[in-house]
């Protein structure tokens, strides 16, 4: 039987299992949006912006680890789909992007909500097709499945004319798609995983660092008996968060920029390191030469060659997933003859017990002004650690990542690389509707909820009852904090000036608002927002906290990973 | 170091500048980019000419494995090669330049491939140092135009990048 391109593209994400949509019509997709209406495999999702399609998409991967759907129309819906394919592209989270082109035949002249998509989207996806016959169609669309989620996941963005969209060709799905030019590697090198495991089991002060690789490789189990098997104390970076448990002893907390005094420390002062699915980014080492003048051997196991040595040279490269790498250490392990250094680690963790008793996320719990840190913490209590927890970007993100003890992987979920201002809201629905009875939070700042607020429609029209927690300082925070701290405290256009009243505004979207100023209503509040009664309700707190708090730890730009500014210090 | 990177690459609308781009994004050098098909038409062949340290060259092996359509990438350089460019220069040939200006020529294995009665215009192979070394063997004031493909190169012997 013949279908037509619009036909095909709706029957490919059937065959793929897509459960969601999230999308926005326009004339280019309007064949796709008819066969849309005509099917129920799967659910659209209506957003009010692009952008939040394509982050509402981003978070549904995320939190499943399945490719996530968006549907935009040509012209001005790809330019506002374009952070959102930036946003996920910086994170490598797999994505198919379905976007609208004009008419093959008008392609280059100028038609009316021309873009050259495929060129606007390429730095910011892992690939992008522009299918230009009918024929081709149901391949690039495997092809792009394939592409988004294996190797080094990432977005693809599949740009179709419209004209292709009614052109008449005979639909078969493949089951595969070979490409003689994509095969990531998938197993490690087995000669480096015998060095590795060799100089794990000489370490004296052998440290772990766990990024997002290890969620997006579903490789925490492996990890957890790695780390347990050897003793040795675990970080995590910001999208590594639940990778590891954080309640766990041999968790010393999120490094980097604004990590904790242990484990920065740590990673400054080891002799080994086993860096895994992580990549040296600047907000973690802080300045390479800094973290190059301690001598430590660098053990790095990445799927990506080119995230292996890029920032910092490594001893023992291992290319390969992280899952996979990790078994076969695991196995190896247990044949050795050898066992770790006992008296060594020994000495090794009551060194990270010292620097650990600074407490250094220690904070005024007695202050009469709402401490965002105590938001949080409370948060975590009345969620009992198990909520998801979508973020926007600034000191709200810093403290959600350093208050919520994330125990399990893909319950963070945040814009780590391009620090997307606007992601939470979006994010917290691609995440509600992916996991119904769940509690999803976002916590979010009076600035960036506002860049995707339009979204609560959205959440009106979909039941999708998120509890929206924004620690409201009056100030776009962090950008208060670098000026305070680096501008002499010349606060350029960082206060927020004439908010609307969030608690209007959320009924006014017909949700449930709600106002807090004292830090002793925190927690009613927060276990209202929860209880039962407000279960199917979309509820948004704004709590009025303290506008002069700073995010502590803080590494300094540029400066060593050891050169931590303490909130003590101040 | 100047590093020749070879690669082969599907022949799909968009690629060259997926190349190209990269350069630009990760801000890499690019002394010349050579790319044409191979026997085989749904395969291109590219020729990157780039100058950077071991770290930059070594990140642009892996950016470029990394493309999607690139199949093999392989660095010239770090093996015995061959390396030709082919360059055509139009210079003025009067009085008596005219001369002067063929033995040069031939010296350097030049073909005049085009004659008037006041110009030569000559075709040159050869690596790009040697294509350099006519160039500042002529007289500056005597060159109209020149024209220069970018460097091809191969590996010598058994050495040879397929599929
Ligand atoms: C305001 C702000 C402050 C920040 N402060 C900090 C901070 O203090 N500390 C911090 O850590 N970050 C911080 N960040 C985040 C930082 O910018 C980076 O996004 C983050 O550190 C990168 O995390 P990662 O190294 O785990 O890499 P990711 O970006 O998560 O990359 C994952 C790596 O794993 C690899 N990988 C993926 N899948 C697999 C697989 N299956 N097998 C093997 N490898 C795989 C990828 O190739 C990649 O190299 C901050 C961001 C913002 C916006
Ligand atoms: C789209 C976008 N624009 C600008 C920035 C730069 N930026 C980073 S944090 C921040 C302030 C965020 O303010 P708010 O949401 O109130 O959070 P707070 O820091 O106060 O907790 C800004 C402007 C950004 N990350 N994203
Ligand atoms: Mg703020």
């Amino acid at each position: 039987m013949e279908a037509t391109g619009a036909e095909i593209v709706v029957r490919c994400l059937a065959e793929e299992g897509v459960e969601f949509v999230f999308g926005y019509p326009g004339g280019a997709v309007l064949n796709i949006y008819d066969e849309i209406f005509k099917q129920n495999k799967f659910k659209h999702v209506l957003v009010r912006h692009e952008q939040a399609a394509v982050h509402a998409a981003d978070a549904y991967a995320r939190s499943t680890g399945r490719v996530g759907v968006a549907l935009v129309t040509s012209g001005p819906g790809v330019t506002n789909a374009v952070t959102g394919i930036a946003t996920a592209y910086m994170d490598s989270i797999p994505i198919v992007v379905i976007t609208g082109q004009v008419p093959t035949p008008a392609i280059g002249l100028d038609a009316f909500q021309e873009v050259d998509t495929v060129g606007i989207t390429r730095p910011c996806v892992k690939h992008n097709f522009l299918v230009k016959d009918v024929k081709d169609l149901a391949t690039t669309m495997k092809k792009a499945f394939i592409i988004a989620a294996t190797g080094r996941p990432g977005p693809v963005v599949v740009d179709v004319p419209k004209d292709v969209t009614a052109h008449l060709t005979e639909f078969v799905y493949p089951a595969t798609v070979e490409m003689r030019s994509y095969n990531p590697v998938v197993k490690g090198h087995s000669g480096q995983l015998k060095r590795a495991v060799q100089m794990l089991l000489e370490a004296e002060r052998p440290m772990i660092y766990a990024g997002g690789g290890v969620v997006l490789g579903d490789a925490s189990a492996q990890l957890v008996e790695l780390a347990r098997l050897l003793g040795f104390p675990v970080t995590n970076t910001l999208m590594g968060l639940g990778g590891y448990p954080a309640t766990d002893r041999q968790n010393l907390g999120m490094l980097g920029m604004h990590g904790t005094y242990e484990a920065n420390m740590a990673m400054q002062h080891c002799d080994v390191l086993l860096a895994i699915g992580a990549r040296f980014d600047d907000r973690v080492i802080g300045n390479p030469a800094h973290f190059a003048r301690e001598q430590r051997r660098i053990i790095h196991v990445d799927v990506d060659p080119s995230s292996i040595s890029k920032r910092v040279r490594v001893d023992v490269p291992i290319v390969g997933d992280v899952q996979n790498v990790l078994t076969e250490m695991l196995s190896l392990l247990k044949l050795a003859k050898e066992k770790p250094d006992t008296a060594a680690l020994n000495s090794w963790w009551t060194q990270i017990e010292l620097w650990r008793s600074k407490n250094c996320l220690n904070y005024n719990r007695n202050s009469p002004i709402i401490k965002p840190q105590y938001v949080v913490e409370k948060l975590w209590e009345v969620t009992k650690g198990d909520a998801y927890i979508t973020s926007d970007v600034g000191q709200h993100q810093m403290w959600a990542a350093q208050y919520y003890k994330f125990d399990k992987p893909r319950r963070w979920i945040n814009s780590g690389g391009l620090g997307t201002m606007g992601v939470g809201l979006p994010y917290a629905m691609g995440v509600q509707l992916a996991h119904p009875d769940a509690q999803v939070a976002c916590i979010t700042g009076e600035s960036s909820i506002q860049m995707c607020i339009q979204e609560l429609s959205t959440c009106k029209q979909y039941r999708i009852p998120i509890k929206i927690v924004t620690l409201n300082n009056r100030y776009m925070g962090m950008v208060r904090q670098w000026q305070e701290f680096f501008y002499g405290s010349r606060y350029a256009e960082s206060y927020m000036d004439s908010l609307p009243d969030f608690v209007k505004l959320a009924e006014a979207y017909g949700h449930v608002g709600m106002r807090i100023d004292k830090p002793e209503d925190v927690e009613a509040a927060l276990k209202e927002a929860f209880s039962p009664a407000l279960k199917e309700r979309l509820v948004f707190m704004d709590f009025q906290t303290d506008q002069a708090e700073n995010v502590f730890p803080m590494v300094g730009a540029g400066k060593g990973l050891s050169e931590m500014i303490l909130a003590e210090e101040l | 170091m100047r590093h020749i990177i070879s690669l082969l690459m599907e022949n799909e609308a968009g690629a060259l500048s997926r190349v190209a781009g990269l350069f630009s994004a990760r801000a890499y050098n690019i002394e010349s980019l050579t790319v044409a098909p191979t026997e085989d038409a749904t395969m291109s062949r590219m020729t990157i000419v780039t100058i950077g340290s071991e770290d930059v060259i070594e990140q642009i092996t892996k950016q470029l494995n990394k493309l999607v359509d690139v199949i093999k990438v392989m660095d010239l350089t770090e093996g015995s090669h061959i390396e030709r460019e082919l360059m055509l220069v139009k210079v003025k040939a009067v009085g008596p330049g005219r001369e002067e200006m063929k033995r040069t020529s031939d010296i350097f294995r030049g073909r005049i491939i085009d004659v008037t009665d006041a110009t030569y215009t000559i075709e040159l192979t050869g690596t790009g140092s040697k294509l350099d070394a006519f160039l500042e063997a002529i007289d500056p004031a005597f060159i109209i135009e020149t024209v220069r493909t970018g460097a091809s190169g191969i590996g010598r012997g058994e050495r040879s990048l397929k599929v």
